[in-house]
């Protein structure tokens, strides 16, 4: 136990410099995905044959390759069409479009629950499309869309350790080179699950909070 | 100001409306009744373009109902609808609610808007409920806000369908007597009701619906008191003495 303290105190610090990155990759990752997952939605839900035809083919492709495969095309193939991205843009990049196709089933749910007759009543008193959206089905649908939303902050918190595999020192790739150069396996991983766990209790909470207001209409 | 001629509408294999003819004058109130699934409240939703039509022309004002065109939502905001299930959005409240076509359809300045809101909501009754959200409100509350939402857009028609049907039957006379006011009040009102007191004491004029056609019309007080038609004789029988 005494040892753990000891290595704790030595290793934290490199740690940080991990948990730095696994956040920059989280949040990032998250808005790319909200963004995009929004797009697949609203095309999806728009009414336009061809436009909800290329959503649903993308969310599929998407849904069908590893996160990790995706990263490796973004990181180690990209470079030989002529696009170079850092280890961190890939990372962001490749995390954000595999959870764009999770982001915009559950978008799309969220739209697909709000009765009908808002949508008509919309209609009746001159709105168009996107002034539908915007100020009577987005707001109603966000409120359900948001329990899962934070399940999925959660998943991207974990999910980002796999940009370790394209060497962006995040926590995960921190903790595995201190291991492996000190052999102090148990310490390092030890810290590093708290690490992960004190990130996620936040989210946690948060999602419980989603869940106690939806609950509550 | 309202003409429908000929007007035909299929859902899949069914058609619903066989060929409607009929105009609403300015000024008039007209009651559209009949049984359930004969289309009545198809007619309403096709004026204002929340559904097609197949055949026929159906114009507003001599502009042409065409739900595809841009020209639809220079109609929508001349006649606007209420709704059987009132259809308020629940996010806002009963002020916003009202407010919400004059401030992003009409472009209307805020303050304006808001005044003009509150007016609405005093004149169907509920001043004081300007800042509850529809989930707090009474169904004929809530009725009564479609309404001042369906006033606030200063249409020139306003189409009811079956606005009493989904209230408890104590709630009832509120929604009534706010809608007799209008009439009074001179507004063109299309309602499809199965209030037959209502029909025949504030209507200008009554359409017998059957089967998606028009079975019969006329001023309100010959065709609810001395029915031509068969079919409305045993309708009025039916809805009248239900025992």
């Amino acid at each position: 136990m005494q040892s753990f303290w000891r290595d704790t105190v030595e290793f934290f610090p490199i740690l940080l410099n991990g948990v730095a990155l696994t956040i920059i990759v989280t949040i990032g990752s998250l808005l790319l995905s909200t963004v995009l997952g929004l797009l697949w939605a609203l095309m999806r839900v728009s009414g336009i044959g061809v436009l909800s035809g290329v959503s649903a083919s993308l969310i599929n492709v998407i849904r069908g390759i590893p996160i990790i495969v995706l990263l490796f095309y973004l990181y180690f193939v990209m470079p030989d069409l002529g696009v170079t991205l850092s280890a961190l843009q890939a990372a962001i990049l490749g995390l954000g479009i595999a959870y764009s196709a999770y982001q915009a089933e559950n978008f799309r749910a969220g739209i697909e629950a709000i009765d009908r007759g808002q949508i008509e009543a919309a209609q009746s008193i001159g709105m168009g499309w996107w002034l539908t959206m915007r100020r009577v089905v987005l707001p109603q649908a966000v409120r359900i869309a948001l329990p899962p939303y934070g399940n999925v902050m959660i998943m991207m918190l974990k999910d980002s350790s796999q940009a370790s595999t394209i060497t962006v020192a995040e926590l995960a790739l921190q903790g595995k080179l201190i291991a492996s150069s000190t052999f102090k396996n148990t310490s390092v991983f030890t810290l590093v699950a708290l690490m992960y766990l004190t990130m996620s209790i936040p989210l946690i909470l948060l999602v419980r909070h989603f869940e106690k207001r939806a609950g509550k209409r | 100001m309202i003409e429908l001629s000929d007007v035909h509408k299929s859902f899949g294999k069914v058609e619903v409306l066989k060929g409607i003819t009929a105009s609403v004058e300015k000024g008039e109130v007209v009651c559209i009744v009949g049984p359930s699934g004969s289309g009545k409240s198809t007619i309403l939703r096709c004026i204002n373009g929340l559904e097609s039509y197949d055949r026929g022309e159906i114009s507003v004002e001599g502009l042409r109902v065409n739900r595809d065109a841009p020209s639809i939502v220079a109609i929508r905001t001349q006649v606007s609808m209420v709704f059987q299930r009132f259809n308020l959005f629940p996010h806002r409240t009963a002020l916003e609610n009202v407010v919400e076509g004059p401030l992003y359809v009409k472009q209307e300045p805020r303050a304006q808007a808001l005044e003009r809101g509150r007016a609405l909501l005093a004149q169907v009754g509920l001043a004081e409920k300007a800042d509850a959200h529809p989930p707090q409100l009474s169904g004929g509350q809530q009725q009564r806000v479609a309404i001042a939402r369906a006033l606030a857009m200063q249409p020139k028609a306003i189409l009811f369908d079956e606005p009493t049907s989904a209230l408890d039957p104590e709630l009832v006379g509120d929604v009534l007597s706010v809608m007799r006011k209008l009439a009074d009040d001179g507004m063109t009102m299309v309602v499809v009701t199965h209030e037959m007191g209502f029909a025949r004491d504030v209507a200008d004029r009554v359409l017998f619906i059957d089967g998606g056609v028009i079975v019969e019309q006329g001023p309100a007080k010959t065709v609810l008191n001395q029915p031509q038609h068969p079919r409305t004789q045993d309708f009025l029988r039916r809805v009248l003495h239900p025992l």
